[in-house]
């Protein structure tokens, strides 16, 4: 019998996580390709600090002594790479950083000039779309992204840097994406994912809560898991710990104020 | 200068077709040079709601792909001199039109007529895009029912993005044709209100259509409904709609056919 000795269960969680990695192509030749990257570097000192960084070396065909040196150039100008995406596995080894498959592309993060992601609104995900150009700023201001039209169903909004404001209503089948908050002031009746990169500090806030579901910070609700006294009503939504909460907002409803920071 | 039009919902089976020809015949009334053009290519329709049926020789394909020109595909109506009507092929499918085709057949329609309603296949593929692709205004035909207000809310996010106009960055005209309303059903809430179909739609409406047996009559016997009973509930619908998208100002009433109660019960007594 081996029934005895198994160790007491702890249970044991992970936590998921969404990051925007940015992608760097390197394009041959080499040498001019970092050139360019100092370039770069010189008028936007300090932007890749912090940032997930990704390699991609699809169409380059580099041995792993290759690789290894790119990556020390790369080091010596601060720049850590995350993982490596578009090589062939054999070539890689335990001192390179791991290869990456499955990632999907989400409009492009154009960093010519502009210092920050540009916000998009994508008739489809990772299509890209009308341009809403963000003027390069100087101090880092995080941009918020104002919708003023509705948001239809099938059309996706995304803010990878800031928060989302829509004045009309996110209708069934749409979807509100954003790094930080998200504001409806209409009916919310689609998918909300505030916080979509990781803050947990972000909320949702609508005029009337219909949503189809609604997440903060990787933790989600359908519409089925919330209170039925919340349905239409204005609401928000927050993390508390590892809790997706939701409350009214109405001053004159028994829940309000729960929500208080005290 | 032509209007073009385009009668889309996404849904199937909630009245675009029937919608084209009830609105081309009640332009068509008023004196406009009409041409109503069926997208829907494989699945063709308009021409049995028009009863021409057999006169179709050349169609929308020919004309796009150039095989023939387009006064020898225009089919003239019978009892309205300045309607015609540009059938569907009924033997090809969707793959078959090219985008120049059919910008070329429409900008020369542009050139014939007052007004060209292009009838949309449902669905959001190509038929679909390619019918709203030139259009200059839109009219969504929409049920009183949550699948069909979804299915229209889908469609005016691809009108605000997949047309030339949207593409030129200037704003399409959209406006929501509610039909098969049912008052008696609405006051039991058993579909959506008109108030809610418009709070969610957020479009002007153009008109709306009351249910009826008439609509189901009129295509049998391949009429527009404005033809076939003028003086029906649902005619009298597409007419003020038609006179609204011609710019005139009337006041938003649902008509119904007089003493229908009365008449179901004498009508049912009498068989």
């Amino acid at each position: 019998m081996t029934i005895a000795t198994r160790p007491p269960r702890h249970s044991f969680r992970f936590r998921g996580r969404n990051f925007l990695a940015l992608v760097l192509k390197p394009e041959m030749p080499l040498a001019n390709w970092l050139a360019q990257l100092d370039q770069w570097l010189a008028r936007s000192p300090g932007f890749f600090a912090g940032k997930p960084l990704i390699l991609d070396l699809a169409g380059l065909s580099f041995a792993r002594s290759d690789i290894a040196g790119l990556i020390g150039e790369l080091k010596g100008r601060a720049i850590r790479i995350l993982g490596i995406e578009g090589a062939d596995a054999s070539v890689l080894d335990e001192t390179l950083p791991p290869l990456l498959t499955g990632g999907r592309t989400s409009g492009s993060v154009e960093a010519v000039e502009a210092i920050a992601a540009r916000p998009s609104i994508a008739e489809e995900p990772a299509k890209g779309a009308p341009p809403a150009a963000s003027p390069a700023t100087s101090h880092q201001q995080v941009p918020s992204l104002l919708i003023e039209t509705p948001v239809r169903s099938g059309q996706t909004v995304i803010n990878p840097d800031g928060d989302v404001i829509v004045l009309g209503s996110v209708a069934s089948g749409a979807e509100v994406i954003a790094a930080g908050s998200i504001h409806v002031y209409g009916a919310l009746r689609g998918r909300a994912l505030a916080g979509a990169y990781g803050d947990e500090n972000a909320r949702v806030f609508c005029r009337r809560f219909e949503a189809e579901l609604i997440a903060v910070g990787g933790y989600y609700k359908v519409t089925d898991d919330t209170e039925s006294h919340l349905r239409q009503k204005p609401v928000q939504a927050w993390l508390s710990g590892d809790e997706l909460k939701i409350a009214s907002l109405d001053q004159n409803d028994k829940e309000a104020g729960k929500w208080r920071k005290s | 200068m032509a209007e073009v039009l385009v009668v889309t919902s996404g849904k199937g089976g909630v009245g675009k077709t029937t919608s084209t020809a009830a609105l081309g015949a009640a332009l068509a009334q008023t004196g406009q040079n009409v041409c109503v053009v069926d997208f829907d290519v494989g699945l063709r329709n308009l021409d049995l709601v028009m009863g021409a049926e057999r006169r179709v020789v050349y169609d929308l394909i020919n004309v796009a792909n150039g095989d023939v020109r387009l006064q020898q595909a225009l089919i003239r109506d019978k009892r309205i001199d300045t309607l015609y009507l540009l059938a569907a092929s009924q033997t090809r499918d969707k793959d078959a039109l090219s985008e120049e085709g059919v910008r070329r057949c429409i900008s020369e329609l542009r050139t014939r007529f007052d007004w060209v309603i292009c009838d949309s296949p449902a669905g959001i593929e190509r038929g679909a895009t390619l019918a709203m692709r030139y259009a200059d205004l839109a009219v969504v035909v929409t049920n009183p029912e949550v699948s069909s207000v979804r299915d229209s809310d889908r469609i005016i996010g691809l009108l605000d993005s997949k047309t030339l106009k949207a593409a030129q960055g200037e704003r399409m005209e959209k406006f929501l044709l509610l039909t098969r309303y049912d008052k008696i059903r609405a006051g039991r809430g058993d579909m959506l209100s008109i108030d809610d179909v418009l709070e969610i739609l957020s479009i002007p409406l153009l008109g709306i259509i009351p249910e009826s047996e008439e609509v189901l009559r009129a295509s049998n016997v391949g009429a527009p409904v404005t033809l076939s009973n003028a003086a029906s509930a649902p005619a009298r619908a597409y007419m003020d709609a038609a006179r609204r998208l011609k710019g005139e100002t009337i006041s938003m009433t649902i008509p119904s056919d007089r003493n229908n109660l009365l008449t179901k019960l004498f009508g049912r007594r009498a068989a």
